[in-house]
């Protein structure tokens, strides 16, 4: 889909997100080359319970992201409750506390949009279930970029609103079942 | 437009605000700063950061203009409501054996942790012992948290915040709500200094007991942050706290070594004498 390999893979979720990343991170094996970063829309209270639940069921390590650290492949990274998370130039992670975009502090649409600003076309942005329309500026900035472009089906997505939004926003998008993300992910971050 | 234009305009608009105003955000992180420029340019109907450069360089009126994408944080009273519980029950007792205290909120932005600050402070019977600092670089967020006049609509979630932070009163106690604003109560500034400072080009300031800077270095880049927290150990008094946001951290400072984690979940440090 993309001109050179890809580097980087970044998730949107809001509305199911917690089980369409139990649907699509699990099968991923300990030695995955890619980094992934995910924006789950949280409340903002300050526990992060997410990256303990996920961690215990992926090969993969699972950690809230942290200010000014630098990108590992292998490792999923979670924006913190109440924070945006960003890639910063030199293609470390940032987090900042500015004012919420769509209503959501962290935002899909700022993560894409800073990724796809660093990695270009070695950017993969997919987004996932959700009842609102964060992500859809996101994943145009990635098209735009080069990336791949991917959206859950909003058939068969949990909450169809904002899959349904990134593909008005993108229609090139490929649009895939949880399942076919999950190998296709699989895939990327495999093959030699 | 390819982002690599983009990125030098950056970065040309970074050097003309230094040179021109001796404002200087060349250190702060990209990404973020990124953001709010392109933000900027949109909003204030520039076609590219190179003609919003002129009009900067040209009218100097614009400057505030600029400055308030550049600085001015929303944040709440009481944000994170643990952090100022943890200040109330494991700091204010050390505070308590001063007679008198110097707190500095740096980067006080539009005042919310400043009142917050001071509402603590006199709920603990500590408000009449201490001379409070708040500075910022951007004056009209200077000017707004001297005012602390905030709309009502914000209220409910500050008293919410003041409530889990263990207050002792009534935020209520503290404005008088008029036309849908709500205007913080004079006494509350009666011992606040106000000042323009900046993290990155000024110096040393006091003998501080508290330091309070929450979220504003997260968008300095290593060196500056390096910086930022050097000023603050050379600005505490021996065995002063230093409190952060809750997402900073000390720990890949290059001045990890001069401070002890006081309450480590809330960012809470305190200064180390070797």
């Amino acid at each position: 889909m993309s001109a050179s390999p890809p580097r980087v893979v970044v998730i949107g979720a809001s509305a199911g997100a917690v089980q369409a990343l139990m649907a699509i991170l699990p099968p991923l094996p300990h030695d995955y080359r890619l980094p992934i970063l995910v924006v789950v829309h949280v409340p903002p209270d300050r526990d992060n319970v997410l990256a303990p639940l996920l961690e215990a069921k992926c090969r993969l390590t699972v950690k809230e992201a942290e200010d000014k650290e630098p990108i590992a492949g292998g490792v999923v990274y979670l924006a913190p409750p109440d924070y945006h998370l960003l890639v910063e130039t030199n293609g470390a992670l940032a987090l900042s506390a500015d004012a919420p975009v769509n209503f959501s502090r962290p935002s899909i649409d700022i993560l894409f949009e800073s990724a796809a600003d660093v990695f270009s076309d070695g950017l993969v942005g997919v987004v996932l279930t959700g009842a609102n329309q964060d992500g859809a500026a996101g994943l145009r900035a990635v098209a735009k970029a080069g990336g791949a472009a991917i959206v859950e089906n909003p058939a068969s997505a949990q909450a169809s609103a904002m899959p349904q939004a990134a593909l008005a926003a993108t229609p090139t998008a490929a649009v895939m079942s949880l399942d076919a993300i999950a190998s296709y992910l699989l895939s990327l971050g495999t093959e030699r | 437009m390819p982002e690599d234009i983009v990125d030098l305009e950056i970065q040309l608009l970074l050097e003309a605000l230094y040179q021109r105003y001796h404002y200087d955000f060349r250190h702060y992180a990209r990404a973020s700063l990124k953001r709010r420029l392109t933000q900027a340019r949109d909003q204030l109907g520039f076609p590219t950061l190179s003609a919003l450069q002129d009009r900067l360089l040209h009218d100097a009126a614009f400057l505030p203009r600029l400055l308030d994408y550049l600085t001015v944080q929303v944040s709440e009273m009481f944000r994170d409501p643990s952090y100022f519980r943890a200040l109330r029950e494991n700091v204010v007792p050390h505070l308590r054996t001063y007679p008198s205290l110097k707190v500095w909120v740096a980067g006080c932005s539009n005042g919310e942790e400043l009142y917050s600050m001071a509402i603590l402070f006199r709920e603990e019977g500590l408000y009449d012992r201490t001379l409070f600092y708040a500075t910022d670089i951007n004056p009209e967020a200077l000017a707004a948290a001297e005012a602390g006049v905030y709309p009502l609509d914000r209220v409910r979630k500050f008293t919410q915040n003041h409530q889990q932070s263990g207050g002792r009163s009534s935020l209520s106690d503290y404005y008088t709500a008029d036309y849908g604003r709500a205007a913080f109560d004079k006494s509350l500034r009666e011992r606040v200094v106000f000042s323009d400072h900046s993290l990155v080009t000024d110096a040393v300031f006091g003998e501080m007991h508290l330091i309070s800077c929450r979220n504003v270095m997260i968008y300095f880049d290593r060196p500056l942050q390096d910086r930022a927290i050097g000023l603050f150990h050379d600005s505490l008094a021996r065995k002063g706290f230093l409190g952060l946001g809750s997402k900073e951290s000390l720990r890949f400072s290059a001045h990890a070594e001069a401070f002890a984690a006081f309450t480590p979940s809330e960012k809470i440090y305190q200064r180390r004498d070797l």
